[in-house]
């Protein structure tokens, strides 16, 4: 685990790291982070507490204890990587253990949603070449270079074409991912907007 | 593209603009918090030096980690203390109304929103919870988001969020006597899969689903986001509209009227067109009984656990960690299964209609020698009601304990939980390995009939043997 923690912040263009390959599928929220962590008021300690309960009984052997993988910041994963509860004290833990970018299959909806809030581009690609990048043997630890722009991945001689949903891909190349000030720019559509809600008139009572 | 279907219209109804990215920024007309998921969004908002914009149009309770057994404070656990205290103090400086341990009001929120008449159809309503698709049983279109965007609620009332494609479940014919709203849920998702979800709203539609009780509604749509999906909603109708009158919060004299008014014309149009349509037949849904870790890994009371060879080939990796977890075989019966812990409550299914099915099933009878059985009602006012009843006797009697409102061991952020490899009967929403505070537990989700059964015999049972005595 990295010692300082910064977060992402402003534009994300490119993420150079070293991969980590964690397999499985429907790895859901609850591995990710047992519910018991979630017990806090700030994210600040989720890192070292990431897939607690599957590394204690690999002792040793999980992905994320070997020594390989240590400072590694780009987790390859399989299909409906996320699924289950809401907590972003999921993304928060990968991302405080030292994960910036994700590849998988595919994503389970808020978890994505709750990366991309942020600052963790969840990129996708097809069983086939997961497959492929998960058996890697990367002797000579080269480096995964992703370009947020082209959506490519580089390592070695190699390179592929990710997906992205285009909407998180414009928020992180203008750095606007950050959503709270990007949704107060409409305050005045807002407040139009509460205006003409009919229930907002009819329930009297919750004023 | 859907058209003309309810969630179109509360869409477009509730779009605020469409932001650069392409996104949809959405108004959210309740926004409903409690402890977990909300602190880091308050201590956002406090370093971006921003207000809430809307407070009255918040509503926080308190259910993750209250103890169900003794809830003096503070509690023993200092965590769930510090964390109660934060959310007393945010709701305090915040304005936000809060329905505390003690008002009379508290409970799961999505057990005590909709009793205090707070979820209305034509509502967009959010959590930072995955079973805020409950509220969607009342037409209303509700999802689960995480604490960043909790802090967009608070401070702008809005979200960014792509519009959601619509599946229309249609589901032909009528469950058969001793088989409910979950079992049909868990045999749907059974049918679709964990993943078909992603990236739509389920409409849930068609006779076996306007016969279900309002209670049976929100069970369905509770678990729709166990199908991948993160809202499910069901048209509102005339038992919808029984339901919200003369509730708490629910609207008033000639408002009634006008809202009366306006839900009716929220339903999904006769021409409506959907992105897909599913359908299933009700009446060949069983008592149905999680085998694994995932809920779509469920069978039929009679059936056998699936070989690797009836499973679909995307789904065999999964199985595989499923057998090896849960330590079942390929082809042995998931009836009969011994039980250690029969767990009723939770957003699924802890609501009063839930508590007298299962009361009925254990009366007269008593809990199986070595089984731990216990009762953790909805909210403060399923609790009174149930003890009107006379439910709690009838519970406590058959060697159940009676607890108090919270969300308990659906995800034991309390002190109930496993211990151990223990196999519970559990009629919550998830059997994830690890989910209910055993990182070797295992859970058998099914209907509160099904667990209640379970209590009494020790082991897996078809409660339509129950019923017939």
């Amino acid at each position: 685990m990295r010692n300082k923690f910064s977060p992402p912040t402003g534009k994300l263009t490119t993420v150079v790291g070293k991969p980590i390959m964690l397999i499985g599928d429907d790895i859901d929220t609850d591995r990710i982070i047992p519910a018991r962590f979630l017990k806090c008021v700030s994210f600040d300690n989720l890192g070292q507490s990431v897939f607690a309960d599957d590394r204690k009984k690999l002792d040793g052997r999980h992905p994320f204890d070997l020594e390989k993988n240590q400072g590694a910041s780009i987790l390859i994963v399989n299909s409906n990587f996320g699924c289950g509860s809401s907590r972003e004290h999921a993304p928060q833990a990968l991302l405080r253990w030292g994960i910036r970018t994700i590849i998988g299959e595919s994503f389970a909806e808020i978890f994505y949603s709750n990366c991309i809030a942020i600052g963790v581009p969840c990129f996708t690609l097809s069983k086939e070449l997961i497959k492929n990048i998960q058996n890697i043997k990367n002797q000579d630890n080269d480096l995964f270079e992703i370009n947020i722009l082209e959506s490519t991945v580089k390592y070695g001689s190699m390179k592929l074409n990710l997906e992205i949903k285009n909407s998180s891909k414009k928020m992180f190349l203008s750095g606007e991912w950050d959503a709270t000030s990007t949704l107060l720019e409409n305050l005045n559509l807002i407040e139009k907007k509460i205006n003409e809600l009919p229930y907002v008139k009819f329930n009297k009572s919750l004023h | 593209m859907s058209r003309n279907t309810l969630f179109d219209k509360v869409w477009q109804l509730h779009k605020v603009s469409s932001l650069p990215g392409g996104a949809d920024q959405v108004f959210i007309g309740l926004h409903l918090i409690h402890e977990v998921t909300s602190p880091q969004a308050f201590g956002a908002l406090k370093d971006k030096n921003l207000k809430v914009k809307f407070p009255e149009r918040t509503i926080a309770t308190v259910d993750h980690i209250v103890p169900t057994d003794n809830q003096t404070r503070p509690f023993k656990d200092n965590l769930a203390e510090q964390m109660i205290n934060t959310l007393e103090k945010n709701c305090i400086e915040n304005k936000i109304k809060f329905f505390n341990i003690g008002s009379g009001n508290q409970g799961i929120v999505h057990v005590v929103a909709p009793e205090l008449g707070l979820t209305q159809p034509g509502m967009t309503i959010a959590c930072g919870d995955s079973h805020t698709s409950t509220h969607g049983a009342f037409g209303s279109i509700a999802f689960g988001i995480g604490t960043s965007q909790v802090r967009d609620v608070l401070a702008t009332q809005t979200i960014a969020m792509n519009k959601l494609k619509v599946r229309q479940i249609w589901c032909k014919n009528k469950l058969s006597s001793g088989v409910f709203a979950k079992d049909l849920v868990l045999y749907i998702i059974q049918k679709l899969g964990v993943k078909a979800g992603v990236g739509y709203a389920y409409e849930f539609a068609g006779p076996a689903i306007s016969n279900l009780s309002m209670e049976e509604r929100m069970t369905i749509c509770n678990m729709s986001i166990e199908g991948g999906a993160r809202c499910g909603y069901i048209n509102p109708d005339q038992k919808t509209f029984s339901y919200i009158k003369d509730k708490l919060f629910s609207p008033k004299n000639e408002d009634w009227d006008r809202a009366i008014n306006w839900w009716k014309s929220l339903k999904s149009e006769k021409n409506a067109s959907y992105d897909d349509v599913v359908e299933i037949d009700a009446s060949n849904v069983d008592p149905t009984v999680t085998w694994g870790i995932t809920p779509a890994q469920s069978v039929g009371i009679n059936q056998k656990i699936p070989s690797k060879l009836e499973i679909d080939p995307n789904d065999r990796f999964i199985a595989d960690e499923a057998y090896d977890y849960m330590g079942f075989k390929p082809g042995q019966l998931i009836k009969n299964t011994p039980i250690d812990v029969c767990f009723i409550g939770s957003c699924t299914n802890g609501r009063i209609s839930d508590l007298r099915v299962a009361a009925k099933v254990v009366q007269h009878s008593k809990v199986a020698k070595n089984v731990k059985a216990f009762v953790v009602p909805g909210s403060e006012k399923v609790a009174k009601e149930a003890k009107e009843e006379g439910l709690d006797k009838i519970f406590q009697d058959a060697g159940f304990q009676w607890r108090e409102p919270g969300c308990s061991m659906c995800l034991a952020m309390n002190s109930d939980k496993l211990t151990g490899n223990q196999i519970s009967a559990s009629s919550s929403n998830r059997n994830f390995k690890g989910r209910q505070g055993s990182p070797s537990g295992r859970t058998l989700l099914m209907s509160p009939a099904m667990v209640a059964a379970a209590a009494i015999s020790g082991k897996v049972t078809d409660v339509r043997e129950f019923i017939k005595k």
